[in-house]
């Protein structure tokens, strides 16, 4: 094992701009694929907050009791989609809608508004048809009068949801697959420069798991380079954009310490393609 | 301990390279393959140190059959074998005691046990005091040197030359027979091929004669005959 290293390590020292070139590339072909879950994550983000602000508000008929709504309140919170349930009485919705809309301020009158019951739904469960579903439990109740939750509004972002997850999947795969091609065809360059060194060690009868180590090891320390090489220029993309177009999320550091290991698997994978493939035609 | 029967070899591209050879090498014997270009001599190296697999017939060395040997086992015969080409096949950024070295590295040899038997390979051909030059910095005769004492490092049974003399002139070509003579003569058999039929001359040594993949003489047959 410690040869392998030290062969590893001669290969990175005898041919400095093949390895500094393989491991540009590989963090280029990794830094598009970073910006890419940058974008990513920064438009689930976006879509998550609209998402959270899905809601599910049921008016109360006038003269309903108190202890009625109460009661309503409570049995609706044991809904398994519920997170919250809140009630708000006449005076809050006229306070509300007078802070809110300022400019009718003199519009609002006392009694105007009716009260109501504003749920709010478990992340995971804002969909069109559990949305729609928990409304028409609403409804059930004889003192609601109507219930409204944007029903366009919501079924729009779905769709703008699931075009987005459809997007990301496959223009993820895409960049995963260019990114596993360029690294695989750098480290065939590797390998193919070293050809000769291969031919000398079957000579002499080393055995293929030997001759392979030393470059699954290359192919991992350049990988390694590689991820954090992108994850740094990433870091920097998004400062830049934080600093001059628009405040950007960052990676959890679990992400950005997967996204190394990405980088080392993919130069793992890519070796292990490259000198298989030498070795079986060799 | 090298045994030939009835071997044929097509390989998928050209014709035939070896047509029903049959023929056997003795421990510590010295032959030589002959013949023009093309005539199957490195095809019978290649098949030696199973490079190739003929295609039909039996190879066996050291008691191993070509037929039944799996992949694992290739490695550990050529450990038992060494050769040497006409190109050298040197690492160019290796120094002379690296490229030795680095036969035994890969055979996972003790550390301790590497140095004392560079040093002895190297002595054995005559080149104790260029150790540390790196192949550019030596002879063509000096070059093939160390690449034969890469190639007696392991102890092999068996020395398979391909062409050692090719890129050398006359005087380092003596010199480098010479130097397979005197490895001969300490009981390590060798099989070397050329085309250079000076060399092979009067020198009272067996020798296979090819010609387009068939053996058409083999001068040590009446004396096998007799032996087996």
């Amino acid at each position: 094992m410690r040869l392998a290293f030290r062969e590893a390590l001669r290969a990175f020292q005898r041919s400095p701009v093949l390895s500094a070139l393989s491991v540009t590339t590989i963090a280029f072909s990794l830094f598009a694929f970073g910006l890419f879950g940058l974008v990513a994550l920064n438009l689930r983000n976006a879509l998550q907050q609209v998402e959270d602000r899905v809601e599910v508000r049921a008016f109360v008929a006038e003269g309903t009791s108190p202890e009625a709504t109460s009661a309503a309140v409570g049995d609706v919170a044991l809904f398994p989609e519920v997170a919250s349930v809140r009630l708000v009485t006449e005076a809050q919705a006229l306070e509300r809608a007078r802070r809110e809309l300022k400019e009718f301020e003199d519009v609002f009158d006392a009694g105007i508004l009716p009260a109501s019951i504003e749920v709010r739904l478990k992340p995971g469960l804002r969909d069109p048809e559990t949305v729609r579903d928990v409304a028409r439990r609403l409804q059930l109740y004889d003192f609601i009068d109507d219930v409204r939750f944007g029903e366009e509004w919501v079924e729009n972002l779905f769709r703008l949801r699931n075009i987005a997850t459809g997007a990301g999947i496959a223009l993820g795969a895409t960049f995963a697959l260019v990114a596993l091609i360029i690294i695989g065809s750098t480290i065939r360059m590797a390998v193919l420069a070293r050809s000769r060194e291969i031919v000398i060690m079957r000579l002499v009868g080393a055995t293929d798991g030997f001759i392979r180590a030393p470059f699954l090891i290359e192919g991992v320390l350049k990988g390694t380079l590689g991820g954090i090489l992108a994850l740094v220029l990433t870091w920097v993309a998004a400062e830049l954009t934080g600093r001059w177009v628009m405040q950007v999320t960052w990676f959890d550091p679990q992400i950005a310490v997967a996204g190394v290991l990405a980088g080392a698997l993919l130069g793992l994978l890519g070796s292990a393609l490259a000198v298989g493939r030498h070795l079986r035609k060799a | 301990m090298i045994r030939f029967t009835k071997v044929s070899k097509q390989y998928t591209r050209g014709g035939p390279a070896l047509e029903n050879v049959s023929f056997h090498l003795r421990r510590g014997e010295f032959a030589f393959l002959t013949g023009p270009s093309g005539a199957g001599k490195s095809s019978i190296l290649k098949l030696v140190y199973i490079d190739e697999r003929p295609s039909s017939g039996e190879v066996r060395v050291d008691g191993k059959s070509s037929v039944t040997m799996t992949p694992r086992e290739i490695p550990r015969l050529r450990r038992r074998l060494g050769v040497v080409f006409q190109d050298f096949r040197l690492l160019e950024d290796r120094t002379a005691e690296q490229n030795i070295a680095f036969a035994l590295e890969v055979t996972g040899t003790p550390h301790a046990a590497i140095a004392p038997r560079v040093a002895r390979a190297l002595t054995q051909v005559g080149l104790s005091s260029k150790g540390t030059a790196l192949p550019h910095e030596l002879s063509g005769g000096e070059q093939q040197r160390v690449a034969i004492a890469r190639a007696l490092v392991n102890d092999p049974l068996v020395l398979l030359a391909d062409e050692p003399t090719g890129n050398l002139d006359e005087r380092a070509t003596r010199s480098i027979f010479q130097l397979l003579r005197d490895i001969n003569a300490a009981g390590t058999a060798v099989l070397m091929a050329t085309h250079d039929l000076d060399l092979v001359r009067d020198t009272g040594l067996r020798s296979l004669e090819l010609n387009k993949g068939r053996l058409v003489y083999d001068s040590g047959a009446e004396n096998q005959e007799a032996t087996l």
